[in-house]
Parts: structure tokens; sequence; C-alpha cells
């Protein structure tokens, strides 16, 4: 039996979710933005996929275009942790909690 | 059909270096866990007939993104800070809360895929699809307009991490941590 979508589809579910587990519970902000890459991955494969079975090339146009934001988002977001860093002399999410009440 | 045995190769191995990524304790190994990861991504999409993005994959998110947490990680040290919880059940409820999402994503896919449609068997596809020049064609033709917002916003992220990285002469040494800073 061949792949299907499904199965493909079904891959980039899990691999979304388990970047999402990175996010939820890990409090390092370098791996939690390492999870997010994973989420922005697992989305480009299901773009990919819709591609290949719908013979239509706008999906990889689409993945060039994420692929744009996610790269702007890793520049941007690896500053602010940087920054974080600068300030606290901790990276954790944790650490991060002047304001709170 | 040996394309299923690559797929389902590359499919189990994906799921094990993203694992890999969110359960190790130490950040390097996580960002080269990162690399073989977004590596076989991009075999995946020589698989899925898109050899453009497989090298673009490769030059960007293997290459340049992967540079560049190895600089963050390189600046803010290799070690991971505790497990300790501040908010209270922030855990459990993420599980649930993740095991929901699992649930509802696989019952999506299986149920909501129509047989007739994508879960069939993967349709012909012409010889040049997913080739430069094909994917230049949509890109610089119908979608020329987002190509450009793109490039702005490129520019704008540059700029922005340039102003948050640079170091103010007023704070004195940059990497060092203040003094009587409250452990938690």
């Amino acid at each position: 039996m061949g792949v299907s979508a499904g199965h493909l589809l079904a891959l980039a579910a899990v691999l979304f979710s388990i970047g999402l587990a990175g996010v939820l519970l890990r409090r390092q902000l370098i791996l939690v933005l390492m999870s997010v890459e994973l989420m922005l991955n697992a989305v480009n494969i299901t773009l990919v996929t819709a591609a290949r079975w719908l013979v239509d090339i706008d999906g990889h146009v689409y993945v060039f275009f994420s692929l744009s934001v996610a790269a702007a988002e890793v520049a941007v977001g690896l500053a602010l942790v940087v920054t974080v860093f600068r300030a606290l002399g901790r990276s954790d999410a944790d650490d991060a909690d002047t304001l709170y009440g | 059909m040996a394309s299923s045995v690559a797929f389902g190769v590359v499919a189990g191995a994906l799921v094990l270096s993203a694992l890999a990524v969110i359960l190790s304790r130490n950040l390097v190994h996580a960002a080269l866990a990162m690399a073989a990861h977004f590596s076989l991504t991009a075999a995946l999409y020589v698989l899925l007939h898109a050899p453009l993005l497989a090298a673009v994959q490769l030059l960007v998110y293997a290459g340049a993104i992967m540079v560049l947490f190895l600089f963050a990680v390189m600046i803010v040290g290799e070690r991971d800070v505790g497990r300790r919880e501040s908010l209270a059940g922030q855990r459990v409820l993420a599980v649930l809360g993740l095991a929901v999402l699992g649930a509802v994503l696989v019952f999506a896919v299986v149920g909501g895929v129509p047989a007739a449609g994508p879960s069939a068997d993967a349709p012909p596809v012409p010889a040049e699809f997913g080739s430069p020049a094909a994917v230049a064609g949509a890109l610089f033709r119908r979608h020329v307009f987002p190509f450009e917002v793109v490039s702005v916003l490129l520019l704008v992220a540059m700029i922005g991490a340039v102003v948050l990285a640079r170091s103010r002469p007023a704070e004195g040494a940059p990497a060092e941590p203040p003094p009587g800073e409250e452990g938690g």
C-alpha cells in the first residue's frame, strides 16, 4: 500500500503537537523558539503535501513565504533572548517576572 | 514499494529528532537534533517532488537559522536552568490540552479527508513540477505583491534584530549578569 496524503497530514499533526509540547513544557527561551520552529516546519510539510496531491505549485510558494516569516521571527526572537539574558543574567521564561503581581 | 519504505524511514526519523529537540537537557544537543530534523524535512520534500524547496530548506533552515541558534546558544550558555514550575498546575494543564489537541487533529485527518480526494494515491505530476522555473513562474507572476511585502518584512526584522541586540555602552559589560539578582 502506498503513502496517502492522510499519512503525511498525520505526520505533520504529530510533529506540530511535539512542537507545541516543547513550547508548553520547556522554560528555556531558546528551546521555546526551537519548538516554534518545529511547529512552523510541520505546517510547511502540510503545505507541500497539499501541493503534491492537488498538483498545484501555489503550495510551494506559500512555503517560501512561511520560511521567510520563520527567518524573520528567529532573528527578532533570538535578539530578544539575548537582550533578556543581558538584563537578567538568565534566559528562562520564568525569570522575566518583574511585572508579575 | 520503495518510496513507501523511504517515507516510513524519513517519517520515523522526523518524529524521533523532534522528540530529541524538546527532550534534551543540553541546548547544543537540541540544536544538533534540530539540524537533523530540518535535513530530514528536506529529504521528505525531495520525496514529494519539491526539489527546489528541499534545497531552500537546507540553505535557510539547516544553514542560516541553525547558525543563528548556535550563536544564541554561544552567548546564553548551553545549560538548562532548572525545571521549577512557577505557575501551579501549568504542566498538567499543558499535557491535558495536548491530549485534546492530538485527538482533534487525528480525528480531523482520519475522518475529515474525503476518501475520493487526497487520501487516494498521489496523482502523477508533470516532470517540471517543483522545479525552479515552475516555482518562479508562480512566485513572480501571481504572487509578486506578497513577495515584495515579505522583502519589507525581512528588512524590518533585520533592523529590529540589530537594534535589540546592540550593546549599549551605558550598561557596562553586556554579557555580565547584574549583581544581587534574586534567584528563583
